[in-house]
């Protein structure tokens, strides 16, 4: 295996794992704040779709990113209304989320199927995107662990009642760290049907919004934790689409399963410890909060 | 919140009539959505109304695919109703189905003429043991390691279906079949029959049946129902009550792994008649959808089936006959599930007028 070789291998983990950066590091944040939002996967295809057209219309990156963020926030500001204004069970409103995610990707993409993209300038080895996505991991840390707004959000996912009964507006932050996770879903579609596979089909996702969720449980909850699954899993990808390249002999159809088992190995290498979920899971994760007051 | 609008003001006790009214009232919305979209599609919304929803079940044959398709989605849905029930949340029912149809149609390819007349029933048996095997994993790694079966149950979803797809390429690929992804067909004696002649529905709707009644013995007059229930209700009090929740797990997932694993074998030893890569437009997933409008009750579930089996057929007609792509029932499917669960939000809340200003 010569040099270059190895160093084009690396260089396609860090941009398979963008997209995964952005997921997770947004979904992070709104469980920090305490609530559980399982439609990532529908926000990244929505985000991946609007993108594609915007960038394919318009001939503008910026303006793909900046539609994708917009899809993706509008499906999680409709996920919030429901969840924290109507208080619905946010397992199941996420579910229908993906649901209707991928529904509305699939009948509005049609025309779009099996079209190239755009392709993205690139800046040592990298465009900028993949830098976007590495500076949210210390911005968020820094936000989250450092300010008051972080505070803020964490204390709303630890205890919503307290937060409140202290005056804080549990409702507007929850609303804000949803909104910021939909925005970065968005961002992670939109990379993907930009910058990873620049074109746009169905189903383009294939199940990357639910291993970002299982990304935010591996990384307990702490964003530079985040970084370092996303390039296992984008090194994993990477890793099956290289196998033939490298003479491994397994069917493709097994390498392909690989990021799903190892989603599965990650998630009980992490939850087999109780102490460590019960140390680092925000404690109102999944729990409605309404103020009777 | 400004004081002039109504606020949400928790209902002392969750009202029945609300809980009964919800899925109606979801199904309304859903319906008036429909005349709205074909109003913005410059269609005439009646016309529009009456190609998705009545031209689909206006003949002999169209009242058998909506039995056709109504059938696995309710299988998967009464084993779901079971499991959501005691808060177990098995959303892999997609790859439960998948991993039925493999074992019984590995049956039905390889067992079957050793078999006889029994070929049949072992490979219905077949098909539930696989549902159940790849259902039990998420149930061991939940009882064991504590992992949520939510995100385990949906990643089996894609290992399944590339295992199918590893073997209809491969293995159990038709030699004679020009190289499709596809196994060769499997005998006609193994096919389901089927209800009767000049349509595709099969005895599965029977199965459905007895499965429906089993399930509301189960919920309504069974100790392991109520044990279930509680343990979904209040997860302290049965904890207190020495009910163990991985029993519940356990008992959750291995049920509704085997009913979609029974609707897998159904669909490829019933319309399908051998085994492929694609075996199922998502009924695992709109299961869930189901499920939730059916109220988790064997009764709602058959007839939310209906209801979804029809945006299934509806989305068909408008495709071929108002040129709409068929992926439109996905929309439909996740605005019904937003409908049904905002509209709940009155089985628990009701409105509190605001308060009447008085002069100080």
């Amino acid at each position: 295996m010569s040099g270059s070789y190895v160093i084009a291998l690396i260089s396609a983990t860090v941009i398979a794992a963008t997209p995964l950066v952005f997921a997770a590091v947004g979904e992070l944040v709104a469980e920090r704040a305490g609530v559980l939002n399982l439609g990532v996967e529908g926000m990244m295809l929505v985000g991946a779709l609007a993108a594609f057209i915007v960038s394919t219309h318009s001939g503008s990156l910026l303006l793909g990113f900046a539609a994708g963020a917009g899809a993706g926030l509008a499906l999680a500001l409709l996920f919030a209304l429901l969840t924290l204004t109507l208080q619905t069970n946010q397992v199941a409103t996420g579910l229908a989320l993906t649901l209707f995610g991928s529904g509305l990707s699939a009948v509005l993409g049609r025309p779009y199927a099996g079209h190239p993209g755009a392709t993205m300038p690139v800046l040592f080895h990298f465009d900028a995107a993949v830098y976007l996505a590495l500076a949210m991991v210390p911005f968020t840390a820094w936000v989250l662990n450092r300010t008051r707004v972080g505070l803020l959000i964490r204390a709303v996912g630890e205890s919503p009642q307290t937060a409140h009964a202290l005056g804080k507006a549990v409702q507007s932050l929850r609303y804000g760290a949803v909104g910021f996770g939909g925005l970065l879903s968005g961002l992670g579609g939109a990379y993907l049907s930009m910058a990873v596979t620049p074109m746009w089909v169905e189903g383009l996702t294939a199940g990357r919004g639910w291993i970002a969720l299982a990304l935010v449980v591996f990384s307990i909850w702490k964003p530079w934790r985040v970084l370092l699954g996303a390039w296992l899993f984008g090194g994993m990808t990477v890793l099956q689409l290289h196998a033939q390249a490298l003479g491994l002999p397994v069917p493709g159809e097994f390498m392909s399963m690989l990021p799903y088992l190892a989603t599965i190995l990650v998630l009980v290498l992490i939850c087999r410890n109780p102490r460590l979920l019960r140390l680092n899971q925000p404690a109102s994760l999944g729990r409605p909060f309404h103020a009777e007051h | 919140m400004p004081d002039w609008l109504p606020a949400l003001e928790r209902r002392p006790a969750p009202s029945s009539v609300m809980r009964m009214a919800a899925p109606l009232l979801a199904a309304l919305a859903i319906t008036l959505t429909a005349l709205l979209a074909f109003a913005a599609l410059d269609l005439s919304p009646w016309s529009g109304l009456y190609t998705f929803f009545i031209s689909p079940i206006a003949s002999a044959y169209g009242v058998g695919e909506w039995l056709l398709k109504a059938t696995p989605l309710a299988l998967c849905a009464l084993g779901l109703s079971i499991a959501f029930r005691a808060n177990v949340w098995n959303i892999g029912a997609e790859g439960q189905f998948t991993a039925g149809a493999i074992t019984g149609g590995g049956v039905a390819l390889y067992l079957a003429p050793q078999l006889g007349g029994a070929g049949v029933p072992v490979m219905l048996f077949a098909g539930i043991a696989g549902g159940m095997l790849w259902a039990a994993i998420p149930a061991w790694l939940r009882t064991r390691f504590n992992t949520s079966e939510i995100l385990t149950s949906l990643m089996l979803v894609y290992v399944a279906q590339l295992l199918l797809a590893w073997l209809m390429h491969g293995h159990w690929q038709d030699p004679q079949g020009f190289n499709y992804p596809q196994s060769r067909a499997f005998d006609d004696a193994l096919i389901l029959p089927l209800l009767a002649d000049g349509q595709r529905a099969t005895s599965a709707v029977w199965m459905t049946a007895l499965l429906a009644l089993a399930t509301w013995v189960l919920v309504r007059w069974s100790y392991a129902g109520y044990r279930m229930w509680v343990g979904g209700e209040a997860p302290a009090a049965a904890r207190y009550a020495g009910f163990s929740e991985a029993r519940s797990v356990w008992l959750g997932m291995l049920i509704s792994g085997g009913a979609a694993g029974l609707a897998g074998i159904a669909e490829v030893a019933g319309p399908i008649g051998r085994l492929q890569t694609s075996i199922s437009p998502g009924y695992g997933f709109a299961a869930i959808i189901v499920a939730f409008v059916g109220r988790l009750h064997p009764l709602g579930v058959v007839l939310a089936a209906l209801l979804m089996s029809l945006l299934y057929l509806g989305g068909e007609a408008a495709q071929l006959e108002l040129g709409l792509p068929a992926a439109v029932t996905g929309i439909f499917q996740g605005l019904l599930l937003f409908y049904l669960l905002a509209a709940d939000v009155f089985t628990h809340y009701r409105l509190r007028r605001p308060p009447v200003a008085r002069p100080a």
